[in-house]
């Protein structure tokens, strides 16, 4: 699954630890979900939309 | 780690000392009554409850560590764990017939296999954390 996390997330001025630090992850985790290494689960997903205040679907595009 | 959530530190350093206590209980109930109270039957039971116990909240201590993870670190531990109860599983029954059919000349004794989880496990931490990186 591809997603524009890094995108948004530099769009913010964010860190990876910022991100992780709001979201309740790791710093890893962050890292592992915007090199496509990792899928979050729905509600972490809901969690990162809400977050970046756009729908999912504007955050993760299924291959 | 530098940038673990304090609760997974928190949950951890629990579990590290739970261990501890249980390491030092299983070494009183495997060389207590021989060494120490003379195979006295009561003392027996009663280190024996204590390991138990202390097995029980190890047991429930590892729970609340791998609740307190966030989904990634939980999935690697579980991966670690599927691995290791796999190759426990089927190298602990291979194992445990090799005396029986003469490939070996020693008795296979539990605490190979114990060790062998444990390596299992670690290792496939590591694999998990070096996967996601």
């Amino acid at each position: 699954m591809k997603n524009r996390l890094k995108v948004l997330r530099a769009e913010r001025d964010w860190t990876q630890s910022d991100l992780a630090n709001q979201l309740g992850v790791s710093r890893q985790t962050v890292n592992a979900i915007e090199k496509g290494k990792f899928d979050p689960s729905l509600p972490l997903a809901c969690k990162i939309g809400r977050l970046f205040e756009l729908p999912i679907e504007q955050v993760f595009q299924y291959d | 780690m530098s940038d673990t959530p304090p609760q997974i530190k928190k949950s951890t350093n629990y579990v590290f000392v739970w261990g501890i206590f249980w390491v030092f209980a299983t070494a009183g109930v495997a060389f207590g009554p021989k060494n120490l109270w003379n195979f006295n039957t009561w003392i027996t039971i009663i280190a024996v409850v204590i390991h138990v116990g202390i097995g029980l909240v190890l047991i429930r201590a590892l729970k609340q560590n791998l609740l307190a993870m966030d989904e990634l670190h939980r999935k690697i531990h579980l991966d670690a764990m599927a691995w290791s109860l796999g190759i426990g599983l089927v190298l602990g029954c291979t194992y445990e017939m090799l005396e029986d059919i003469k490939l070996i000349t020693f008795q296979p004794e539990i605490p190979h296999l114990i060790l062998t989880m444990c390596l299992v496990y670690v290792a496939g931490v590591i694999q998990g954390i070096r996967k996601y990186q």
